[in-house]
Parts: C-alpha cells; sequence; structure tokens
C-alpha cells in the first residue's frame, strides 16, 4: 500500500525544536496533514517517543520511533527501529557515548521530555546538540544490533551532512537509502555523486515547527502500515545493494 | 593583546562585536567539529574555523572564547549574525587560511 509519509520530525526535546513541538501537537497536525506514517527523529534521543507513539495509535497514525544520531563526524543519520522497546535501549546505548555536557537552555534551547498529554516529565540534562562517539563507519551495524536501519540526513545541507563533512558517499558505508530536502538538485547530485541513483530517495522536512511538518507529497510502498513494515523496506535497500 | 589589537595586526574584519574588542586574547584554538571545539577551547581563546552557523555561536559561549575568526572568509549565516549579537560574541573573518592565521598569532604571542 502507498503511505504519505515523514520520517524526520523533531519535538521539544531537540534543543533547537519549538517548544510548540510537542508529542500530542506534532502527531496530530501531522494527521491533520495527510500523513499515514511519521518518525518522530530528535537529536541524539529517542525519549520523546513514548509520548508520541501513544498519541499516534490514539489518532491513528504510524509512530515510528527513531532518533536524529550525530555521527563522531558531526554526521547527521536518521535511524528508524522497529518497537519502543529497542528504540529506548538504542537511546540509552547512545546517551553512553554522548559527551557529558550540561544543556545551556539560554543558549540551545530547552529539551522538554513530556507524556501524552503534554505535560513535561523532564529536562534532558545533557547537551543533545552535540557529537556522539559513534562513527558513520560502524553506524549501519550498530543500528542493525538493535533491529533497526539508518540512512544519511539531508545530504545536500552545507552542514551536519555526508556529503559537507566527508566529501562522497562511499559503498563501504554500506547506505541503501538518503535523504534529500525539498530544495535538493536531483539531477545535479546524481551528476556529481552516480552512486545515488543506485538509492532510495527519502524526501524528510526536518520540522522543529508544526508548520513546517511535510504535507502529504512523498508515499512509501509498504505491506503493512506499522513501524515494523518501514523498518523491513529499508532493510531490503540494504540487501539488494550488492556492495554493502 | 586585546581582540581589537589582534584584528587591527592580522587585518582581520569586524562582523559583529565590535563594542566587546576590549576583551584580551589569551590563547588560540583550531578546529571546524563543533562537539569537538566544546569540549577543548579555552576561554579567552581566539577560535579559528570555517564553521559560520548558529550552532558555532553556542559553542563560542559555551567554551567563552574571546572571538571567532572565520578563516578564509568562510561564509557567517544570517540567523548565526543575529544570535551572535544577541550573545554579544565577537565575529571576525580573514581572508587568509587557518594555517596562516594561526601562525601569526603565535608569532605575536612570541
Amino acid at each position: 500500500m502507498k503511505l504519505f509519509y515523514d520520517f524526520h520530525l523533531h519535538s521539544c526535546l531537540s534543543p533547537c525544536g519549538d517548544n510548540e513541538m510537542t508529542p500530542y501537537n506534532l502527531v496530530n497536525m501531522a494527521k491533520l496533514g495527510g500523513l499515514d506514517t511519521i518518525a518522530l527523529t530528535d537529536h541524539n534521543t529517542c525519549l520523546n517517543c513514548p509520548a508520541a507513539l501513544k498519541v499516534g495509535k490514539k489518532a491513528g497514525i504510524t509512530v515510528v520511533p527513531g532518533m536524529e544520531l550525530c555521527t563522531s563526524e558531526e554526521v547527521h543519520m536518521i535511524c528508524l527501529l522497529p518497537d519502543l522497546e529497542r528504540a529506548l535501549d538504542f537511546s540509552a546505548y547512545v546517551a553512553e557515548r554522548m559527551p557529558a555536557i550540561k544543556n545551556r537552555p539560554d543558549i540551545f534551547g530547552d529539551q522538554f521530555i513530556m507524556d501524552a498529554q503534554d505535560r513535561v516529565t523532564g529536562h534532558h540534562e545533557q547537551l543533545l546538540m552535540a557529537a556522539s562517539s559513534i562513527s558513520i563507519s560502524h553506524v549501519v551495524k550498530t543500528l542493525a544490533s538493535f533491529g533497526g536501519v539508518c540512512y544519511p540526513a539531508h545530504i545536500d545541507r552545507p552542514s551536519y551532512s555526508v556529503l559537507s563533512n566527508l566529501g562522497s558517499i562511499t559503498p563501504e558505508m554500506g547506505f541503501g537509502a538518503v535523504e534529500l530536502t525539498a530544495a535538493a538538485d536531483l539531477a545535479d547530485l546524481f551528476k556529481q555523486h552516480p552512486i545515488l541513483e543506485a538509492m532510495f530517495i527519502v524526501k524528510g522536512s526536518d520540522a522543529h515547527r508544526l508548520m513546517d511538518i511535510g504535507d502529504a507529497r512523498h508515499t512509501i510502498d509498504l505491506k503493512k502500515n506499522d513501524a515494523e513494515s518501514v523498518v523491513d523496506f529499508f532493510n531490503k535497500l540494504l540487501g539488494e545493494n550488492p556492495q554493502s | 593583546m586585546t581582540v581589537k589589537e589582534l584584528a587591527t595586526k592580522l587585518d582581520l574584519h569586524f562582523l559583529c562585536g565590535e563594542e566587546q574588542a576590549d576583551r584580551p586574547v589569551t590563547g588560540c584554538y583550531c578546529g571546524d567539529l563543533l562537539s569537538w571545539v566544546m569540549s577543548r577551547a579555552k576561554e579567552g581563546d581566539a577560535w579559528l574555523t570555517v564553521m559560520g552557523n548558529i550552532n558555532s555561536v553556542g559553542v563560542a559561549v559555551l567554551a567563552d572564547i574571546a572571538c571567532i575568526v572565520l578563516t578564509e572568509n568562510a561564509p557567517f549565516d544570517l540567523p548565526a549574525l543575529e544570535r551572535a549579537r544577541q550573545n554579544r560574541v565577537v565575529v571576525l573573518q580573514a581572508q587568509k587560511n587557518t594555517y596562516e592565521i594561526a601562525a601569526a598569532i603565535a608569532n605575536l604571542f612570541g
């Protein structure tokens, strides 16, 4: 079945995420926009996923537990997990690999942890706007060990992207998909990086504000509308790439 | 040596924070990976980088460096400029590359 998706959304737990991006608001806004399946991908944490998944269940929209991981090379990766339990295990794994720097909300913004009713249940003390010690050369395998998948985020952006920081995508990285921004020039990217022609192109909104959440435009063909099927879809792309 | 003296001697151009330029520069740090800089740059350093986005300003405040020096005329985007003004961060631009500016600073410190 063809489903409208947006797999790159930030909540108010991301320091740069608008404080109105509460789990309840963002999931229901996505539902109103006609999306069938979304992923919550806060920077280096899955701790607002329990609330978002709960809201999603009630609203009738699939919420894939996810994360926008910052690798040690400061390359952002969209990570998608098949269920909440494994997402929280992965989140704990990443937390141990983040620098011990406290957030300064006055500089970077608040990091609110919320429940499904948008009540603040905690503040994430450790700064999420930093790089983990996980290298891009291990990230695909690391995700696989948690039953998840990952692909590089906004590769056409001038910062925090695999192309801006490392110059190219190599077969050894083992990616089957890449995310582009809405503004990406596909023909130019294919010309400069022919490796992309064999990859699945994901369009993510990278919304930090409610108004930026993607509308029902990009579809993905899934067997079932659930998180496991989303992860399966991206896993199969890895299998089809003989070089990975 | 103050930020202002550094700017004059090395022909650096102020993007913002000229009114804070009396602050002394006590050292220098070079790096473009923000997470790396965040935990290693020292208070009072002149920080040489080509990374001119909003997070660079956050790192500058957190590490309490004396000034950001964007080498090779690396761009500083508008949200970054606004944030730097709010947080009174001094931002300078240099035509020369990081190596050349760092070497010149080392010379000045003698």
